[in-house]
């Protein structure tokens, strides 16, 4: 198998769409002449132009609500972000129009709009380009969000989007571009809206999706060592929210962990705890486990900012002390 | 009904006064109705404003589509939404023309390419945007038409759609309903400068400022946008210059404005200018414009008793329409 970037991945992804239908287009801040200010869309506006490959002017609203717009007239648009904080600034288009048109108008408009946008921390952006609101967008009924964290998500869960009648966001952690991975078969890669156990294990159940998945499955190995057999949970689509798959696992292991790399008050690692609560509590055999980013603005000095952010170490301990407190009841 | 040409004469006139009486009765009557509480929630009324939706419907044709504002009755009514789904969404019936699940603010037609009531200021004007450009990527010879008021211009989508539409030669008509107040603030105290026109201008924009109360003036600015348009011109701007009779909506005291100046402009009311000339030039009867008044009051009466009788949507189906359905089988 090939070995790719999630940033070519990305990029592949999109190549395919502009090849095979002709009402995909690309639209967005420095998408085109730029190259992309992550370098996703490299070199597309030579093969593609700059009618299919647009770059927009400075005006989140204005683009996003053209993208939805768009939609609307039967073109299958692809809207960058620049920044996931940047997208505040359309969260008006996004929230009160595409998210809610189909609804407010009876059923009669659909908006098949992908938007993308690069997330997450890492790269000492500080306060205002580093943020994780992936449970804020899954927060709103009429979306769908997905957050890819494997090669073969990057490579093949745009199609999926693109060929969704309602509005999808797609989450790209910056820390991911460049990491490589091995390309898998198209075929190999589940529905978008399923979550996928990323790594089976019998003791514990560690709950993840997109930037975090990386750091999951490394604590997952450094555990093995210790003779801790974790199963890692890879949620993939944070709405809809795949609740069986993640439940069924709980359900074997007994315990879980999740692992969120944004805040811990009112986000997607409570909504998950909660689904815990609500339909598998007689599972548990310890108290759930949240690792999230300390509910700060992400600073930018490097140890500050890793200190905020969920580490290995942190997912590591804490199965530690899971297994440790549940085998010590045990012998009580 | 569609084209360039101006077509003064008789017909053609007393059409236009027939479609701007079917709005303001069309308005009155719902105030009794939201008094007899058969229609609920936010509800604002186009009165003053009829020749407006009336005249630049005028120059759209069929394939053209249409952006409107919580204040869209006036507009759905002109571009040939049925009274009886209009008036069935605003009783919350499933025969409405959002299956009750928009009312008053939320009219929607996709049949006739109406993009809704957008309760949002400012919100539909990226929309009409990305409609615009999804046309002309697709090589569609049409307008499209973006209703707003003047309290829009202070919103971020304004500039920014604006420029998008310049920058990129949309087929857009962008008419502001300027009718001097943003709910209770008068444009005195919200624009640094009152002439929107020459915002737009400012972005490149042909923009024109337009006697909003004279139906025969806005239907001439506006196929003469239209055409243009059409033509490859570019975006097209016009400042309608109108006054609303009603408060903002149903919950408003008017603290902010007095009786006199409202007088003022009733006397230069849309249906006024027209019937007085109508008359005075001897181009309508008593008895025709008597005619009128009775068609349109029966189709009221209709709409009201269809409304009525109609059914709810079932509450099983609340969660219908926020996901496409996907059918299995």
């Amino acid at each position: 198998m090939d070995k790719i970037t999630f940033r070519e991945a990305f990029k592949a992804a999109m190549v395919e769409a502009l090849n095979e239908d002709p009402r995909v287009f690309l639209m967005g801040e420095d998408v085109g002449r730029y190259g992309g200010c992550y370098a996703v869309s490299n070199g597309l506006i030579d093969t593609f132009g700059a009618q299919r490959i647009i770059d927009t002017p400075l005006a989140e609203s204005g683009f996003v609500g053209a993208g939805i717009g768009a939609a609307m007239g039967g073109m299958k648009p692809i809207v960058e972000i620049m920044t996931v904080n940047f997208s505040l600034l359309a969260l008006d288009q996004i929230l009160n129009n595409a998210a809610t048109l189909r609804h407010m108008s009876g059923g009669q408009i659909s908006v098949p709009l992908v938007i993308r946008m690069a997330c997450g921390a890492g790269k000492q952006l500080a306060a205002q380009h580093s943020h994780s609101f992936e449970g804020l967008y899954a927060h709103i009924p009429g979306l769908k969000v997905l957050y890819p964290g494997t090669i073969g998500d990057a490579r093949y869960m745009l199609k999926m989007a693109l060929d969704d009648p309602d509005p999808v966001i797609i989450f790209e952690h910056v820390m991911l571009y460049n990491q490589e991975g091995e390309l898998p078969e198209k075929n190999s890669i589940a529905p978008m809206e399923q979550a996928v156990i990323r790594r089976p294990g019998r003791d514990l159940s560690i709950i993840t999706w997109g930037g975090c998945l990386y750091k999951a499955l490394q604590a997952a190995e450094q555990l093995a060592a210790l003779g801790i057999d974790a199963e890692v949970v890879d949620l993939r689509c944070l709405r809809p929210l795949d609740r069986a798959t993640l439940l069924d696992s709980v359900q074997r292991t007994h315990k879980a962990i999740i692992v969120d790399e944004s805040w811990k008050s009112g986000g997607m690692s409570a909504e998950i705890s909660a689904t815990l609560a609500e339909f598998g509590l007689w599972y548990l055999d310890a108290p759930v486990q949240r690792i999230c980013t300390a509910e700060v603005p992400i600073p930018y000095a490097q140890h500050l900012e890793q200190a905020s952010l969920p580490q290995v170490t942190q997912i590591v301990t804490a199965a530690q002390q899971m297994m440790a407190s549940s085998e010590s009841a045990v012998r009580e | 009904m569609s084209n360039n040409k101006l077509h003064i004469n008789r017909l053609h006139l007393h059409f236009l006064l027939k479609q701007m009486i079917r709005i303001s009765r069309f308005e009155e009557r719902c105030v009794s109705l939201y008094n007899q509480e058969k229609i609920r929630g936010f509800l604002h009324l186009y009165n003053g404003e009829e020749a407006i939706a009336v005249g630049v419907m005028q120059a759209l044709t069929d394939q053209d589509a249409i952006l409107s504002t919580y204040r869209e009755h006036g507009h759905a009514l002109a571009r040939g939404l049925s009274m009886n789904a209009i008036m069935a969404e605003m009783f919350g019936k499933a025969s409405g023309c959002s299956g009750g699940r928009g009312g008053s603010m939320h009219l929607f037609d996709s049949s006739l390419r109406f993009y809704g009531g957008n309760a949002i200021v400012a919100g539909a004007l990226p929309l009409a945007v990305g409609l615009a450009l999804a046309d002309k990527m697709q090589q569609r010879k049409t307008v499209i038409c973006c209703f707003f008021g003047e309290g829009a211009v202070a919103e971020g989508e304004f500039h920014e759609s604006l420029n998008l539409a310049k920058l990129w030669q949309l087929p857009i008509l962008f008419v502001c309903e300027n009718n001097l107040y943003a709910m209770g603030t008068a444009i005195e105290f919200e624009e640094s400068n009152p002439k929107i026109h020459l915002k737009a201008a400012s972005y490149g924009l042909s923009a024109q400022v337009v006697d909003g109360m004279n139906v025969i003036d806005v239907e001439a600015a506006a196929k003469l946008a239209c055409s243009a348009i059409r033509n490859g011109a570019g975006p097209h701007f016009l400042e309608c210059q109108t006054y609303r009779f009603r408060g903002h909506s149903m919950f408003d005291t008017q603290l902010y404005r007095n009786n006199a100046e409202i007088e003022q402009w009733k006397k230069k009311g849309p249906l006024t200018q027209l019937s007085h000339w109508l008359t005075g030039n001897h181009q309508i009867e008593p008895e025709e414009l008597q005619a009128i008044e009775s068609a349109v009051e029966k189709e009221i009466d209709e709409a009201v008793r269809s409304a009525d009788a109609a059914e709810i949507e079932p509450v099983e189906s609340l969660l219908k329409h926020v996901y496409k359905e996907v059918s299995h089988g």
